[in-house]
Order: C-alpha cells, then sequence, then structure tokens
C-alpha cells in the first residue's frame, strides 16, 4: 500500500471505493496508478467497474491514508473484548416479559 | 485468469532470514493455521513475501501477456457479436492484470519493478501463451480450455492466507467464468458446422490440450515448493489433484462437442473413477518456460514495443499533471 524510495517511475498510487448503490456505504476495492486524480477515477471506472459494481467511486492518494498499526491491536481492541455487558444478550430477562 | 503452478519450480525457499525470532515465525504460522488471513502491515516470514511477490507478479504478467493471443483475433472476429464479446474478455485480463499488480503492490514491490523484470525477460509468465492463435477455433479453445483450467487453478486461492491476493481472486474467479463459457459457445458453434468447421475445432484442440494440461504445472513428484506452500495457505490442493480434476470435467465437455481427446491412451477408470491419461512430454514443457516456445520472442517483443510507444502518452500525462498541480496548490 506504501511506496517508498525507488519507485520513482510509477505514477502516485490512488486507493479505490466503490459505493455499489446508493444508499449504501463506499467501499474499498484495490488501487490504480495514476498522474492526477482525474485520470485516477477513470482507471479506477476502467478497473473496477466494468460490470456495473458501482453508481459511485472515491479515489484517494494512498499515501494520505494513514491506518493503525497492527502492533497497537491489542492495545487498540482489547479493552472492548471484556465488556460483554455492551450487547443486549448479556442480560437475562424472563421468557414471559415480552417486547424487550 | 491464467495462473499456473509456477511457483512449483525455481529456488527452494529459503530457511527463516536472520532477525526473524521463532516466536513470529510460530505465531504467524498459528495464525495461518486458524484461517487468519494475513494483512499488508502484519508481521510475515520473508520467504512467506517473496514467495508471493513472485506468485502474484507471475501470475499478473501472465495475464498481461494473456491479451496477446486472443488480442491476435479481434480485427478478423468473424461477427460484430464475438469481436464484441473478444474485447470485452481481452480487456478483463488486463483488467486481472491490474488487480494482481496491486495485490503485489501491497508486499513492498513497485509496478515500475515488476514491470521491469517482464521486459528484461527475468519475470516468467505461464507457457501456455508461447503457443500461437492460429485459427479462428484457438480463440474458441482458449477460452474452454486455457480459461477452464486457470479457473480450477484459482478457484482455491480465493481462500488463500494473504488477503489482498484472496480479494482479488475473488474479483477474477467471479469474472472468468463468462470467459470459459463464451470459447466453450465458439467451439459448439464450430462443432455444428460444417465439415470445415469441425476440422478447424478438432484441430485447435489438439494443439491445446496438452499445454492446457501442462498448466497445472510440473507432476507432484517434481513440485518442489508444494509442501511450503500447503502449510502457508498460499496453495489450497496439488498439481496433479487439480490436473486430475480439470480432466475430469473436460473429457465428457468434449466427448459433448463430438471432438477427440488427442491421446490414445486416454481411458476411464472404473477403480478410481478417473480419466486417465498418457504420458506428458515434460520435455516441451520446460523448453517453452526456458524460452524456446513457439512465440516466447514474439510476446516479449510485443510488450516492449507497447512500453516503447506509450512512453510519450505516459510522459505527457506526467506534465499534464504538474502543469495541473501548479495551477491550482491544492488539488493533488
Amino acid at each position: 500500500m506504501t511506496l517508498e524510495a525507488g519507485m520513482s517511475e510509477d505514477w502516485p498510487l490512488y486507493e479505490v471505493f466503490i459505493r455499489s448503490r446508493s444508499g449504501l456505504e463506499h467501499k474499498h476495492v484495490g488501487s490504480v496508478h495514476a498522474a492526477d486524480a482525474r485520470m485516477a477515477i477513470e482507471h479506477a471506472r476502467d478497473v473496477y467497474t466494468r460490470r456495473q459494481e458501482g453508481v459511485s467511486l472515491w479515489v484517494v492518494r494512498s499515501a494520505d491514508i494513514i491506518a493503525s498499526d497492527p502492533e497497537e491491536a491489542d492495545a487498540l481492541f482489547e479493552p472492548a473484548r471484556d465488556k460483554v455487558y455492551r450487547h443486549p444478550t448479556f442480560y437475562a430477562i424472563p421468557e414471559e416479559v415480552k417486547n424487550l | 485468469m491464467y495462473t499456473q503452478a509456477l511457483d512449483s519450480h525455481g529456488k527452494e525457499p529459503v530457511p527463516a532470514a536472520s532477525g526473524e525470532s521463532a516466536a513470529q515465525a510460530q505465531r504467524f504460522q498459528a495464525r495461518v493455521d486458524a484461517e487468519d488471513k494475513i494483512e499488508p502491515k502484519d508481521w510475515m516470514p520473508d520467504a512467506y513475501r517473496q514467495t508471493l511477490i513472485r506468485q502474484i507478479s507471475q501470475h499478473a504478467h501472465s495475464e498481461i501477456v494473456g491479451m496477446l493471443p486472443e488480442g491476435n483475433w479481434i480485427t478478423r472476429a468473424p461477427s460484430l457479436r464475438r469481436k464484441a464479446v473478444l474485447i470485452a474478455k481481452v480487456q478483463d485480463e488486463g483488467g486481472h492484470g491490474m488487480y494482481l499488480y496491486s495485490a503485489a503492490e501491497t508486499l513492498g514491490i513497485s509496478r515500475a519493478q515488476m514491470l521491469e523484470q517482464l521486459l528484461s525477460g527475468a519475470a516468467k509468465y505461464s507457457s501456455i501463451f508461447n503457443y500461437p492463435t492460429l485459427t479462428w477455433a484457438d480463440v474458441g479453445a482458449i477460452g474452454w480450455l486455457v480459461d477452464g483450467a486457470a479457473i480450477m487453478n484459482q478457484i482455491p486461492i480465493c481462500r488463500c492466507s494473504y488477503g489482498p491476493y484472496a480479494r482479488a481472486m475473488v474479483r477474477i474467479c467471479k469474472e472468468e467464468s463468462f470467459h470459459q463459457r463464451q470459447g466453450f459457445e465458439i467451439m459448439l458453434t464450430l462443432a455444428q458446422g460444417s465439415d470445415a468447421q469441425r476440422a478447424m475445432a478438432q484441430d485447435a484442440l489438439n494443439r491445446w490440450w496438452w499445454p492446457s494440461i501442462m498448466m497445472f504445472g510440473p507432476s507432484d513428484a517434481d513440485s518442489k515448493h508444494t509442501a511450503q506452500s500447503m502449510r502457508w495457505k498460499i496453495k489450497r490442493f496439488s498439481n496433479d489433484e487439480l490436473r486430475q480434476k480439470f480432466i475430469d470435467i473436460t473429457v465428457p465437455q468434449a466427448q459433448f462437442l463430438g471432438l477427440a481427446i488427442p491421446d490414445r491412451e486416454l481411458r476411464w477408470d472404473p477403480g478410481t473413477q478417473h480419466y486417465l491419461i498418457g504420458a506428458i512430454d515434460w520435455n516441451e514443457f520446460h523448453a517453452v518456460l526456458a524460452g524456446h516456445g513457439p512465440c516466447n520472442r514474439e510476446r516479449l517483443e510485443a510488450r516492449r514495443a507497447a512500453d516503447e510507444a506509450g512512453r510519450w502518452v505516459r510522459e505527457a500525462a506526467a506534465a499534464h499533471a504538474r502543469k495541473q498541480h501548479g495551477r491550482t496548490p491544492q488539488a493533488a
């Protein structure tokens, strides 16, 4: 996903997101190289929507995406693991009580 | 479309690189064993990374070179319908190459490096594309047999342990089915046509059958990387298992077409419930892979010419982007 030194010949990399139909969110599908944003949209259209996969495209310079570090995954996501009381199934409600 | 078990020959996988701890490697293998997917920023053994870079980039090159034999017939397709279909198919192959190059780039190799490896002749691609497309029936045979073999190879890769490769494969497999069916339809039309058309279909099957069988790569006994790739869940079935599956489904299709498989030793074995084939000419396979196939030189020359002829377009696009960027500083 990241482009580093020694890759100067490549056009910048853009990540591509597609909204498959109105009402749904844009979803990441892959990436394209392009000289500019306009060309990135055109390439994304040719590469990722040949079969009506989308009604809207986003392209974002890959270098502009800030991602969490997998090494920090535990620190970030582990605290939610023991908070099962955040789910409705944690609470025991008698059978005869309805509409809860 | 066209991965070949290219990874099963070449260098032995290197043992753990220095600096990789046994604990890291163990944790990695445990994740793979648990069918967890590995993503680009996750820690992975260097040999895993190198194996994937080689396999995915060879796969991408195969898609791109694979556009050439079929592209050869776009201007001579027998009807407007066939022409539209063939253009769409060849465009799909280009798209598949793009998905795969993108997936390989997540492992730290650049597009430019991969292209350089292809154009210099250093990189391998599927040997099947070094055979010529002499008649229109070859377009049918490629779709039916070559795409058919590719699907067989590729479906298990949809469950590959490396996320970006698996996702690219899901997309590719969805598109591949149309390729195989349009090829079979061409064969069916010819098989039901005049004597000359039937002969043309048979001739195409004669020439494409064995190269398609070889697409599954060397037999298991000669396959160096299979065990490690299986442990890493890059590969799910051995070359011979996939080859046998392909033979078992394809022979009845040939019978339906009324065409003869060019193998006198081919027979149904009731004991194993499989079709058994005669000996594969591995000398031919290795010769084509080593660059001595009928079209190796022509294919690379075509890629180099395309790269050269497109240079001014790339330069113009880059110049335009720079100019636009200068005008509106906020536009990237």
